[in-house]
């Protein structure tokens, strides 16, 4: 019965895929997945079953998108077929539509011995996500404060993030950021944990910026930085009970951020070092890929088929994505929380081409009802930079106050909550050949990116 | 006339500083250096002494439950000072857990309790784990107007005798989501759930508290007005966000 059933809701969340696309209502991802495992609660289980190289999950605040991709192209330059949940759609209903699209009518799946499961998981579907998947690998990028409202204190995620682990199936292997004390915690007394981190300490940043979360020990104390790179992320150590950063065995060394478009750096992983350039720019994308590499060295994939992906491997979907539009070069920089969006404000201001901006701030359910964010986030250091910025979204005018405290000229500042006419308006402000560039919350990018996408005659969905 | 000064002491700025609260500081220093006014500020942590007669204004933001533990032990060992300054008359702002914790005591969710500054007589229950958490978007209406902004919180505040209610709700929650009543005022101090951070977005509140502690310090507390506009676009949003 139970296979009957697996294939009435593949058929049914197949189905809803295509009246979805049909209906304009976006990729179709998420309808299809909810009709699925409404029919079928076991669906996840029952078709990952039948992935012959198992499946990885990623997930954390910030940087799962890309370094799942980063792992997706990994196992593609291995040779094998990975098997992704498009961008966004990281909930169960996500991972459900994504396997059931992927078999065919009769439910089975086309070279499953060469199949990889490859699923961002939402930070606090990962309870629901492990058990169903059994994954063979587990990566958590990092834990910063990300709509309160929404997933709560940090605290709260990293005490669901220790209980999902302890109830994991057996054999499941960690990825950890051993520069994010919250995240190298999670590997304590386990073994075959894969740590990954910088070595770079001329990246030292002085302090651990305002929207750092994780400051204190498990055991009370405050932690000690020799070492702070970004938001609590660096080389710490409790000076009371002893714990410290982990020693990763995937490093970076000698990093260059250049201009923001590209990292070079030394990559250590599989035990061999070799200097490398980073398609995508920034430090944050620097951690991106360790943690891609830190996945290869897990599952294990080859460390050829990594430094293909890593060297070749663009833009994830909406983070440093470029169009040509109208003559001008518009690239995207998804800002969603204080720690994101301050990694994404350094890498910017390493350009200083960069004159003309569109900053889009919704508070819709997937952005964070709660927009304090936007206090927390420092947008100080962009003081001065820009010659014109267009302020956007539901709440473009709190987005224009907090540039107007963080000492950003107001008479640069203009103030349009649509977001067509304002896209238009930042346009029609970026000379012929130059770069525009919009930082969009989480909804905001998906209406920005579908217009841009049109304009540049791309498909507006995702692969 | 002669240039004046406010002394403000933020109370744990690096443990209580969620939710944009640094955003209330900003707001405050920026809205007196446009009038001339030298705002004083000086970060005041866990193990430094609270002198009662050294500043003219004081804040406390929000914290995590971790940050709050560890703030509830430090006001009683080092700033038993802050209800004596609110007696005199200092300007105090509690927001959120800052709020919380300038009452008499926090008991949690498992029943354990957090004793509070006293600077209010009010105290905040958790109705207990798995109860609903007040969250969303809150406007209010106090004597100087609207109030508008964002809350969160597990914890109902429920005021004694000796504290009056600072707003009254228009929709939102509030101090219990019951009562009506938001916040809570004792002289010149002001407890409040409102964060988003509160004062950027509600500049006639945030010269309230200037004002009060002009007229404490130099007999006047007369403000020269400031271009509002994007202060008043950002509150009129907030107001309508739901």
């Amino acid at each position: 019965m139970a296979a009957a059933r697996t294939l009435a809701s593949v058929w049914a969340a197949k189905t809803t895929a295509i009246a979805s696309r049909k209906l304009r209502r976006g990729g179709g991802t998420a309808a299809s997945g909810l009709v699925g495992l409404w029919l079928n609660p076991g669906l996840i289980s029952d078709l990952a079953a039948q992935l012959g190289q198992g499946s990885i999950v990623i997930t954390g605040t910030n940087g799962k998108t890309t370094a799942s991709l980063l792992i997706n192209e990994t196992a593609r330059a291995a040779g094998l077929s990975p098997l992704a949940n498009a961008s966004g759609s990281n909930l169960t209903r996500g991972i459900a539509s994504a396997l059931a699209l992927a078999v065919d009518v009769d439910g089975g799946l086309d070279e499953a011995e060469r199949r990889l499961g490859v699923f961002e998981v939402d930070e606090a579907t990962i309870s629901l996500a492990l058990p169903q998947l059994r994954p063979r690998v587990a990566v958590f990028t990092n834990l910063f404060r990300d709509q309160l409202d929404r997933y709560g204190e940090v605290e709260t995620v990293a005490a669901r993030w220790r209980e999902a682990i302890a109830a994991a199936p057996p054999g499941l292997r960690l990825v950890l950021n051993a520069d994010d004390p919250a995240v190298a915690s999670l590997g304590e007394g386990r073994d075959g944990v894969v740590y990954f981190g910088v070595e770079d300490k001329k990246l030292h940043a002085g302090a651990p910026e305002h929207a750092s979360d994780a400051l204190f020990c498990s055991c009370g104390a405050r932690l000690e930085y020799t070492v702070a790179f970004y938001g609590h992320v660096g080389h710490w150590r409790c000076p009371d009970c002893g714990r410290k950063r982990p020693k990763p065995s995937v490093s970076a060394r000698l990093v260059q951020l250049g201009d923001g478009h590209q990292a070079r750096f030394q990559l250590e992983s599989h035990g061999e070092k070799s200097s490398l350039s980073l398609g995508i720019g920034g430090l944050y994308n620097v951690y991106n890929a360790l943690a891609a590499a830190a996945a290869a060295e897990a599952l294990p994939l080859p460390r050829h088929a990594l430094v293909d992906a890593l060297t070749s491997t663009g833009a994830a979907f909406g983070r440093q994505e470029a169009f040509d539009v109208e003559g001008r070069r518009v690239e995207l920089y998804l800002g969603k929380n204080p720690a994101g969006l301050n990694q994404v404000l350094s890498t910017l201001l390493l350009d200083p081409s960069r004159t003309v901006a569109l900053i889009v701030l919704n508070d819709g359910i997937a952005d964070g009802r709660d927009i304090s964010w936007v206090w927390d986030a420092d947008f100080e250091v962009a003081a001065g930079r820009l010659q014109h910025v267009v302020v956007s979204g539901s709440r473009a005018a709190e987005m224009a106050l907090r540039l107007k405290y963080a000492e950003w000229d107001e008479s640069t500042l203009e103030v349009e909550p649509g977001v067509t006419a304002a896209l238009d308006k930042a346009l029609a402000a970026t000379p012929p050949g130059g770069c525009l560039t919009v930082v969009p919350t989480y909804t905001a990018m998906l209406t920005v990116r579908e217009i841009l996408a049109r304009r540049s005659g791309r498909d507006p969905f995702w692969r | 006339m002669a240039e004046r000064t406010l002394r403000l002491g933020h109370l744990y700025p690096s443990l209580m500083n969620i939710y944009g609260d640094r955003g209330n500081i900003l707001c405050l220093q920026r809205r007196c250096r446009l009038r001339g006014i030298d705002l004083e500020v000086t970060p005041l942590e866990p193990g430094d002494v609270l002198h009662p007669d050294a500043f003219d204004l004081l804040f406390m933001g929000g914290a995590q439950d971790r940050e709050q533990r560890l703030v509830s032990e430090d006001l009683a060992a080092t700033k038993g000072a802050l209800r004596e300054a609110v007696e005199d008359g200092v300007v105090f702002l509690g927001v959120c857990g800052g709020y919380q914790l300038s009452g008499r005591f926090y008991r949690g969710a498992e029943g354990e309790e957090m004793r509070g500054a006293g600077v209010f007589d009010l105290y905040t229950l958790h109705p207990g784990p798995g109860s609903k958490r007040l969250i969303g978007n809150l406007a209010a209406e106090w004597e100087g107007g609207s109030l508008a902004g964002f809350e969160n919180h597990g914890g109902r505040t429920y005021l004694g005798a000796g504290a009056q209610p600072f707003a009254k709700v228009v929709h939102g929650y509030g101090n219990d989501g019951v009562s009506g009543y938001e916040g809570a005022r004792f002289k010149n101090a002001f407890g409040s759930y409102v964060h988003g951070p509160i004062l950027p977005k509600n500049p006639a509140f945030a010269d309230k508290l200037l004002s009060l502690a002009l007229e404490r310090r130099y007999g006047d507390g007369t403000l020269a007005p400031l271009d509002d506009t994007l202060e008043q676009m950002a509150h009129a949003a907030a107001l309508r966000a739901r």
